[in-house]
């Protein structure tokens, strides 16, 4: 139930509530945050490790010694070259090559630029998907909440594996060939996405739901403030702190869901492969005697997961008021 | 109460039906499967022959009645690959996909509640802490790799466990059990392991959590001030305090975890449901693939329902909540 | 050419460490791919017959070296100015379940494989009808006197009349019906080994059949059919010693495996060859004209195809680089068309260039589950066209999702490979593949090619009853096929067989098929 608000008071708070109190917040965060995070080892060894993959993995058109998207640059009399440390190893080939003469450093360099921008790209779909879908519930409740919530629902009632298994599956098969290497990581993104936004979208209703009975909300309705505006700029605001822990955790996930699909086969394809597709198509050669298709991928892999773990985990506990 | 029952079995019905459609939907974007069941010599006329009487030259609506229709009757067709009953496939590979499961649950429960509750204690300490971080690589680690590697260490290199397979079973009616040959226990070693893995780094994380909150509340520093011992407010009081949301998340991760279970089985070859759903998959076996969605989300949505209700029968406030 | 592996006799080491209750006259076969059925009717696969060939026998099969030997048929004679096939059964032969192998059993059994509702049917396409005749004659009508047919009859298997009867499986399992067959889970063959219990995708398990009508070669108590799909679990489970022998060991192990002192590695090129097909109607599927109608694109395509750098890097030295589009073991092969077009990249870019073809854009459809190591294959292929100036996109998936759109020429180019199984003759490919789609001739050309002077030849070569003139006509019609380039020929793809020092003798054909009743193990 509505209550009764003055006309003054709320007159009087308005100009000052979306801009001061926001800022003054985020303010306060930041400087707690950043002096967690300035003593906290882990989180910085993770932060730079993260910050030099990431480099390394965006700027590698510019680093990389060969272009592992142009076929005409692959020659199998390369394939198969060791490391540039071992007896056999060849210049530029400083990781090795595989069987198709693909230089192991480039694919690691563009394999981490597919899976990174999987990672973000599913990450923020979800994001926005599940932000605008929360707040529309929480706030208009009613029908609106039931139905999101339901489909909601029934999607967490399906395993995500599955349904990343199920979408990218039948999603690949329907795509035409041509589109299928540019369309493969859209569809990577959308099967990730789709189970992933629900959480979100709790988050933000439940939140949502709360805030909307309190007073300052109530008297911005009543000034008319369109409902988009109350709930971005009103709402929003109060539910970024579990949002942002969940979606630095998220990302990790989106990024292993990603290597696991590809390494199941129903990810990117070989021509343009991510660190999952590496994974399998290395594993093939456990016993081979050329162990470093394999070795090194999965070390990348291994090494990107760990560290926005390792920043996830650092950000919870300290965004965590109980915790302080 | 009762009402509230109804009500969250009712819920779980609407559900199972929008999973059956989702189930359907998708599969019949799946394209054709008269063409992989043919063989070179076919001709086009058999070939339509064929796609008459498996139903797919149907209305869309009478497909997914008949599909709905029969699913809730455990008929879920034959497989278009080895032409047996799906249910049966099915029915056949549960049991091992269970046995990998529930191992995989106890280990978990076993390693992750001592560890958990250590690294609360021990806060600080270097080796919590390491454990810890030990738990994120744990959590890090794709269960496709890990299984890899444990291959390669103990069955290649040590050669002291199994590679694949599920060893001798032993058949109890319809379940057939590898728990009770040596050689079946062998193989069930690194596949229960390697699936386990993850859900050990999540209850030794959730028992961290939980301990360390507990561990604050009032009634522990009432106890302390009365002079309980430490050891005995920690296993007695703050240990019993944190095991209901352990259960309950073990209870509801048990469906995940089946689920999951298909990345494991695919790497030791392990013979169960998520192997010959996998396989499903490559073969576009359309009635394999919808049923095993549909048997995960019941058993997902089942286990969910159950813990809800019980959830309300211990704590009445719940009841009134909405979801 | 027939081929033996003697493995090591002496000091066989036993590393069984993983062996449980398994005696040593088990052969523990780890294999790359289940069989599908139980029913030797209901697939047209060749593994899934290869294996039931274990538990049923036919009328007559092939040794190792493709000879057509007596089996349950003593001998046959065509009748009747070649209207019918006169069999004489063996007698004495028994099922599994003791009933014994008459006339009867042939004649339900060439009822229920030629059924309308069998998958099996396009087998044997020169059947008409069956009678019998008395107990141990029966008759078989054929279209055409062709000897082909023999060949075709290797892989339909004998059935028990009485026992599909009172089963009510008298039908082949109808896929449409929703009722699983009897015989999709039950056998009662012939064969050198019975059924004791499958478990599909883990485990099937066969015993000898010690009333077996032919002399035993073999010494195995039982078999362990185990399918293991990936590759490096199946080396792995090898050198581990829980499986004995693989006939499918990874071609990247086979060096590795060759060095184990306890393992022995078998390989050789096979039947089938890889061929590349392009597709050849008017306009692409996109609407395009089709520039692989110009002869000078499909010759630069032809030189731009290092042969020889697949077999070595690719193949690793195991696979055979053809020139034409059959193996030297099919009748109608000859050397001199099985030479390698050289390979000339400034060649085939000028030739694009004059054909107006240079850049053109289009598909290669593979599978990552036909040939052997077909994703690198096409990988390699990529990169070749890429290099001569075309723009080919990689369009790679399972047989499932693949077959589908090559069959329904969606393909701009594929892949396919082609064994010439169970005719094994040149005719195999000249008919179902290079002649144009019409009836029951070119039921496999995927790419709609259509040329009447081959479609002439191989009428001619059908009606030909002298088998040196059928093979002129039918190389002459190879050499058309060359000089036309229908298709490009790549290789014949090896295979690998891979065991343990316990198998001590194991016969391995060109046809890849496991024979394991002339399979002895070590004691």
């Amino acid at each position: 139930m509505p209550s009764p608000v003055s006309r003054d008071t709320v007159a009087s708070a308005k100009p000052a509530q979306p801009i001061a109190r926001p800022s003054r917040f985020a303010r306060l965060r930041q400087s707690d945050l950043w002096y967690s995070f300035t003593h906290n080892k882990p989180a910085m060894i993770a932060a730079a490790v993260l910050l030099l993959v990431v480099l390394a993995a965006f700027s590698a058109p510019w680093i990389a010694p060969q272009d592992t998207y142009d076929p005409a640059q692959l020659s199998l009399w390369n394939s198969e070259l060791p490391p540039i440390w071992m007896d056999e190893g060849q210049m530029p080939f400083l990781l090795g090559t595989d069987t198709q003469g693909r230089d192991m450093l480039s694919a690691i360099l563009y394999g981490s630029r597919i899976s990174i921008l999987i990672g973000i790209a599913s990450v923020i779909l979800s994001l926005t998907v599940g932000l605008t879908a929360g707040l529309v519930a929480g706030y208009f409740g009613g029908i609106t909440d039931n139905v999101l919530m339901r489909f909601g629902d029934i999607l967490l009632s399906i395993p995500t594996i599955l349904i990343a298994i199920l979408v990218s599956a039948l999603a690949m098969q329907a795509l035409p060939p041509d589109l299928r290497e540019v369309g493969a990581a859209a569809v990577l993104v959308l099967a990730i996405a789709l189970s992933g936004w629900v959480q979100y979208a709790r988050l933000v209703r439940a939140q949502t739901t709360v805030e909307r009975g309190k007073e300052y909300v109530q008297a911005a309705q009543l000034l008319k403030v369109p409902a988009r505006r109350i709930m971005v700029s009103h709402i929003l605001p109060n539910t970024l702190t579990p949002i942002m822990v969940a979606a630095t955790l998220n990302f990790g996930l989106a990024i292993l869901t990603e290597a696991t699909l590809s390494f199941l086969g129903i990810g990117m394809p070989p021509s343009q492969p991510s660190l999952g597709t590496l994974i399998r198509l290395g594993n093939q050669f456990l016993f081979s005697g050329i162990w470093w298709v394999v070795l090194f991928p999965v070390l990348q892999l291994c090494l990107i997961v760990v560290s926005v773990n390792v920043l996830g985990d650092w950000l919870r506990d300290a965004l965590n008021p109980k915790l302080r | 109460m009762l009402v509230f029952i109804l009500k969250r079995l009712f819920n779980a019905a609407m559900v199972m039906l929008a999973v059956a459609f989702l189930a359907f939907l998708i599969f019949r974007a799946a394209g054709d499967p008269v063409e992989i069941m043919a063989n070179d010599q076919m001709s086009i006329e058999d070939k339509e022959a064929l796609r008459d009487s498996l139903g797919l030259n149907d209305s869309f609506v009478t497909q997914y009645l008949r599909f709905v229709g029969n699913a809730a009757r455990g008929d879920f067709g034959i497989s278009y690959r080895n032409g047996q009953k799906v249910l049966g496939l099915i029915a056949d590979r549960f049991p091992a996909t269970m046995e990998l499961v529930l191992v995989a649950t106890i280990l978990s429960l076993v390693i992750g509640i001592p560890l958990g509750v250590l690294t609360a204690i021990h806060r600080g300490r270097w080796h919590a802490e390491a454990l810890q971080f030990v738990s994120i690589i744990g959590v890090s680690l794709p269960s496709f790799v890990v299984g890899i590697l444990l291959i390669l260490v103990f069955s290649v290199i040590l050669g002291i466990a199994p590679a694949f397979g599920r060893g001798e079973v032993v058949d109890l009616g319809w379940w057939s059990t590898g728990l009770l040959t040596p050689s079946g226990r062998a193989a069930l070693v690194l596949p229960a392991i390697s699936l386990s893995l993850y859900q050990i780094t999540l209850i030794m994380r959730l028992v961290r959590a939980e301990m360390m909150e507990v561990m604050r509340s009032d009634f522990v520093k009432f106890a302390r001030a009365r002079g309980v011992p430490r050891w005995r407010i920690q296993f007695r009081h703050a240990l019993k305090n944190c095991l209901m949301p352990v259960i309950t998340m073990t209870a509801m991760n048990v469906g995940a975890l089946i689920a999951f279970a298909l990345i494991t089985e695919t790497v030791f070859q392990w013979p169960g449901m998520g192997m010959l759903f996998i396989q499903a998959v490559t073969f576009l076996d359309i009635p394999v693939m919808a049923a095993y969605l549909c048997i995960i989300s019941f058993i997902f949505v089942t286990l969910n329902t159950v813990v809800d209700i019980a959830y309300a029968v211990i704590d009445p406030r719940l009841r009134h909540a909405t979801r | 050419m027939r081929f033996t592996s003697k493995a090591t006799i002496g000091a066989a080491v036993v590393s069984c460490m993983l062996a449980s209750s398994v005696s040593a006259e088990t052969l523990r076969w780890g294999s790359p791919r289940d069989i599908y059925s139980l029913d030797p009717y209901s697939y047209g696969s060749t593994s899934n017959l290869a294996f039931l060939n274990h538990i049923y026998d036919g009328l007559v099969r092939y040794t190792p070296d493709f000879d057509i030997v007596p089996a349950l048929a003593t001998d046959w004679e065509l009748i009747d100015d070649g209207k019918a096939w006169r069999f004489n059964l063996r007698k004495g032969v028994t099922f599994h379940n003791g009933a014994e192998f008459t006339a009867d059993d042939v004649v339900a059994s060439m009822k229920r494989v030629s059924d309308p509702k069998s998958p099996l049917r396009g087998n044997i396409p020169l059947y008409a009808d069956v009678t019998k005749v008395d107990d141990y004659t029966v008759d078989i009508a054929v279209t055409s006197p062709s000897a082909l047919f023999l060949n075709d009859m290797t892989n339909i298997f004998m059935f028990d009349a009485d026992w599909l009867k009172d089963n009510g499986a008298e039908e082949p399992t109808d896929v449409g019906a929703k009722v699983e067959g009897f015989a999709t889970h039950n056998t009662n063959g012939t064969g050198a080994f019975e059924l004791v219990s499958r478990v599909p995708d883990s485990k099937t398990v066969l015993k000898v059949n010690d009333n077996w009508w032919d002399e035993k070669k073999h010494n195995l108590d039982m078999i362990e059919f185990m399918p293991i799909s990936s590759p490096s679990t199946r080396v792995a489970a090898l050198l581990s010693g829980e499986i004995d022998l693989t006939d499918g060991a990874p071609l990247q192990d086979v060096a590795r495996l060759e060095a184990q002192p306890n393992i022995t590695v078998v390989q050789r090129a096979e039947l089938r060859t890889v061929l590349i097909g392009m597709n050849r109607r008017d306009t692409l599927k996109d609407g395009r004209d089709n520039f692989f109608n110009d002869l000078r694109v499909r010759q630069a395509i032809d030189m731009s195809i290092d042969r020889e750098l697949i077999q070595k890097r690719v193949m690793r030295d195991m696979s055979r680089a053809a020139g034409t589009l059959i193996a030297p073991e099919i009748p109608g092969y000859t050397e001199e068309l099985d030479k390698l077009t050289e390979v000339n990249v400034e060649k085939a870019k000028a030739l694009l260039e004059e054909a107006g073809a240079t850049g053109a854009e289009f598909t290669l459809l593979c599978m990552t589950d036909e040939s052997v190591n077909e994703e690198d294959v096409c990988s390699a292929l990529i990169s070749m066209f890429t290099r001569i100036g075309l723009k080919p996109t990689l369009d790679i998936g399972p047989r499932a999702i693949q077959a589908p759109k090559r069959n329904n020429g969606e393909a701009d180019m594929f892949l396919m490979g082609w064994a010439n199984e169970p005719t094994l003759d040149a005719y195999s490919i000249l008919s179902q593949v290079l002649s144009t789609r019409e009836g029951a001739a070119g039921v496999s050309n995927r790419g709609g090619w259509s040329y009447p002077e081959l479609d002439e030849m191989v009428k001619k070569a059908a009606l030909e009853l002298d088998r040196e003139k059928r093979l002129a006509i039918e190389t002459g019609a190879m050499q058309f096929a060359k000089d036309e380039l229908i298709m490009l020929p790549l290789h014949q793809q090896p295979m690998a067989w891979a065991m343990t020092d316990k198998v001590e003798d194991v016969a391995i054909g060109a046809d890849n098929k496991p024979r394991h009743w002339l399979t002895r193990l070590a004691d």
